[in-house]
């Protein structure tokens, strides 16, 4: 909205363009004449004391800018077994490394849409967890005992707030009521869709339909993650697409799908090796970078590390 | 919860009229649409219709829980974190047998022993508990008819003579192991919901499909290639939720093809490029 248009539709009043004009207050910073705009200066100060959520695996948080942001949309995909749910459940804990210990300190949303969240992994990796953040911050020697508190496993779990959807007309309906929950649930740092791809793979004849709603559902998703100012992380199943004469692996749901999100990272194996692979954002350059999924959690790979291969 | 009706919803009786000239009955033909389509259709307000589907929204939306309340419902069931045992020593020790509510599948070339594994597997289910079984009824699913009964009574007698030896025993095991066969994916589905009630009611203590490649398979040869995909996922994710809800074991067979390793169709197109060393914080 221009200063001087809004005013000049309301001629009722008989003001001219001219004495609108006039009658505006002098020294107006012009942003408060864009609703809701930000200057690109103070989202960049904003993003600077923003934390980000680490993967634990620190070669992976250097390649991602230093973990997963908040207010962006993350699609993580890979084949089966890679460790897509690995990484879903090692950030449902990780978002909740209380503000002392730098994190963001956080509770986490956690949308299962294949069953395959297992609580007794996310109890070992939040204790995995817990370890080792009193471990370090053991060595700085000063840990409050109303901390020490907070860092139990069980509270952990208490904080992952889980949803098994069945259908993919749950799913709409989840992230529709999202909005809401989130209302009332303002400590919600990360929102897990495992998988986002599973439902809408199966069940639909009409793909054209199943784009157009999709769509719909990444913008609300796009949405959540920039009002309540958290990260939205979509893991995704892969599938095999024709190109230039030959097939190759790619992520699911189509080409319009791939525009939904702001990060794509592709989990993929190289030989033995676990790896992570940044094919799309807007402030990181593409790299790669190996991790591990130990029985603590996610991890970098150790270079001396001799791999045990159970045939 | 998709199926459920919009009129029973809570909606305003105007709104929920005009879903129903409109033949918007379930919540699935509601979130099936975006909402400017259902406002085109309905010709009502956007915000309107964005009230209605938040309203249906809040009513389909499954229940929050929390992971603690997961690992706590888990310590107090008697039904969970349970093992169909294979009595196969190395496999009982390392998986403990097939997890109760849990789809396990069991892949290898023909001829391995897949549907003898699963014979095996069937037995176990139906014997009593005094020798190590589950004492429960077995549904299987045959889709390829290489079920034999012959052969299910000759492992019993070979694997557990103390018990096939007893009069009437062989009867009685063999009689509690229900066959189907279904031709297609839609039919499996089917007869899976006519078996529900007794799987929630924890008579059936075994569910074995063998094989799930058959149906799929079949289907997509009268189909075109694209189609694979849809059917492929068809029945699973209700498999997946039938398992839980009911914590049986799903046991499903599935066939195995040759590929070739260096085949491309296993590499993404990025692969083999080289990539710089990410820029480290110091």
């Amino acid at each position: 909205m221009l200063p001087g248009r809004a005013i000049f539709s309301n001629r009722s009043d008989g003001v001219t363009p001219m004495t609108a004009h006039e009658r505006l207050p002098q020294n107006r910073p012009i942003q408060s004449d864009f609703f809701g705009a930000q200057t690109a200066w103070e989202m960049l100060s904003e993003e600077l004391v923003q934390k980000h959520i680490t993967t634990g695996c620190q070669d992976l948080d250097d390649i991602l800018g230093g973990g997963i942001h908040c207010k962006e949309v993350t699609e993580i995909g890979g084949v089966p077994g890679i460790g897509k749910t690995q990484i879903g459940i090692q950030l449902a804990v990780n978002v909740q490394i209380p503000d002392e210990f730098g994190g963001l300190g956080g509770k986490a949303i956690y949308i299962d849409t294949e069953g395959s969240f297992m609580v007794e992994r996310a109890y070992q990796i939040a204790k995995a967890c817990v370890q080792d953040v009193l471990s370090i911050s053991a060595i700085d020697g000063k840990v409050a005992e109303t901390h020490r508190k907070k860092m139990n496993p069980n509270v952990f779990l208490a904080n992952i707030l889980y949803f098994r959807v069945c259908s993919y007309t749950e799913q709409i309906a989840v992230i529709n009521y999202l909005e809401k929950f989130l209302a009332e649930e303002r400590d919600v740092k990360i929102l897990i869709i495992d998988s986002v791809s599973f439902l809408f793979r199966q069940d639909f004849d009409d793909l054209a339909l199943r784009t157009r709603i999709l769509s719909e559902m990444s913008l609300k998703l796009m949405k959540l993650a920039k009002s309540f100012n958290l990260a939205v992380v979509l893991l995704n199943q892969v599938t095999t697409k024709f190109t230039e004469g030959s097939f190759h692996l790619s992520l699911a749901l189509g080409d319009s799908w791939s525009h939904a999100c702001t990060n794509r990272v592709i989990l993929y194996w190289n030989n033995d090796e676990r790896c992570a692979y940044i094919e799309k954002s807007p402030s990181v350059r593409s790299a790669s970078s190996g991790f591990s999924v130990t029985a603590e959690g996610i991890r970098n790979i150790i270079p001396s590390h001799k791999k045990i291969r159970i045939l | 919860m998709s199926n459920k009706l919009i009129n029973s919803m809570g909606l305003s009786q105007s709104i929920s009229h005009i879903f129903a000239a409109r033949n918007i009955l379930t919540a699935k033909d509601a979130l099936s649409m975006t909402e400017f389509d259902l406002m085109m259709l309905l010709d009502v307000d956007l915000d309107d219709v964005r009230s209605a589907v938040m309203q249906i929204s809040r009513v389909v939306s499954p229940p929050r829980q929390t992971a603690l309340q997961l690992i706590e419902d888990r310590g107090r069931s008697d039904h969970s974190l349970g093992y169909l045992p294979t009595m196969l020593k190395g496999l009982d020790e390392t998986l403990q047998g097939m997890p109760f509510g849990c789809l396990t599948e069991l892949v290898g070339p023909a001829g391995i022993g897949k549907t003898q594994f699963c014979l095996k597997l069937s037995l176990i289910a139906a014997l009593p508990a005094s020798a190590g079984g589950l004492n429960g009824h077995v549904v299987y699913i045959d889709t390829e008819s290489k079920f034999s009964s012959r052969r299910l009574i000759e492992i019993g007698e070979n694997s557990f003579p103390h018990i096939f030896r007893v009069k009437g025993m062989a009867k009685e095991m063999a009689g509690k192991i229900y066959v189907i066969h279904p031709t297609t994916a839609d039919e499996l589905i089917e007869s899976l919901q006519q078996i529900k009630l007794s799987l929630l009611q924890h008579e059936v203590k075994l569910v074995v499909i063998d094989s799930i490649a058959a149906l799929t398979l079949r289907e997509t040869e009268t189909n075109k290639i694209g189609y694979k995909q849809q059917t492929l996922g068809c029945p699973v994710s209700y498999l997946k939720s039938l398992a839980e809800l009911s914590q049986v074991p799903i046991v499903v067979t599935n066939q195995v093809r040759s590929t070739r390793t260096d085949d491309s169709s296993f590499r993404y197109t990025f692969e083999g490029k080289k990539f710089d060393r990410p820029l480290r914080k110091v």
